[in-house]
């Protein structure tokens, strides 16, 4: 066990925010946002199964504003944990670590994922809405 | 309770980290990860086709022996990557012990139990429709 008494670090408090502690911490919480979304699949694949009503009754959910507004959500972080999961991925290579091309790929993360969001979902609002 | 003080050190840090394990939880990750990238590009194209799609179509498209094929991969791979990952973070943030474990317990059993709900459901429709 740790000894908590210890100065810990990171002291966040004190560090000049930065691109790369951003996508960093985006990274888990758009993980974590992730796996609490799991419950909207297995929801929707268990209403699919179970029948129409069920099903129309899943939309009729999902379908409210602010099951919409999740879903904009869930689709952002889905697209973030995807592009920087990519940017990791190459990482683990050894590829990518000169400060100038850490800064860019994290910025290259947070702005295609937010590309990629308003795509999709200016996609679904043309096509007459998520549901 | 002297005789613990009598131990060599290293007894009392042999099992703990990734004895046993070595690589084996961060390479999982990366495998599983570089699998969802593709099911997840796939996934996302066949939900955006099935707007507006009324229910037969969503059944039919959901009971195509490649999409449920797919879509099982998908699943079962998704909630392995996301024990591994909050695995990490309730590793590094949750500091009391029994609090920890149980957590860990806890995001593992609700994984097998949304995995295994996810799948049978895939294995209803593909296998009635």
């Amino acid at each position: 066990m740790a000894d908590t008494r210890r100065p810990l670090s990171p002291h966040l408090q004190i560090y000049k925010w930065q691109v790369q502690m951003v996508s960093s911490i985006l990274h888990r919480a758009t993980g974590i946002a992730l796996a609490v979304g799991t419950v909207l699949v297995v929801a929707g694949l268990l209403h699919l199964a179970a029948g129409r009503e069920s099903f129309d009754q899943f939309k009729n959910i999902i379908g409210n504003p602010v099951g919409e507004i999740l879903l904009v959500g869930w689709t952002w972080a889905l697209f973030y944990h995807l592009c920087n999961g990519i940017r990791h991925l190459v990482q683990d290579t050894g590829a990518g670590y000169a400060i100038a091309q850490f800064v860019r790929s994290s910025w290259l993360s947070v702005v295609l994922s937010l590309v990629l969001t308003a795509a999709v979902w200016a996609y679904v609002l043309t096509a007459g809405g998520a549901v | 309770m002297t005789a613990k003080d009598l131990r060599n050190p290293l007894k009392v840090a042999r099992g703990l980290g990734s004895s046993q394990s070595g690589v084996g939880h961060w390479w999982t990750q990366r495998v599983t990860a570089a699998a969802l990238v593709v099911l997840l590009i796939w996934f996302v194209i066949t939900v955006l086709g099935l707007l507006h799609a009324d229910y037969a179509t969503a059944l039919a498209t959901v009971a195509k022996p490649w999409n449920a094929l797919l879509l099982i991969v998908l699943l079962v791979t998704m909630f392995w990557h996301a024990v591994l990952g909050l695995q990490v973070v309730i590793e590094d943030y949750v500091h009391t012990r029994w609090k920890e474990v149980l957590s860990l317990v806890l995001i593992k059993f609700l994984a097998v139990l949304g995995a295994l709900a996810s799948v049978l459901a895939v294995l209803r429709i593909a296998l009635t429709h």
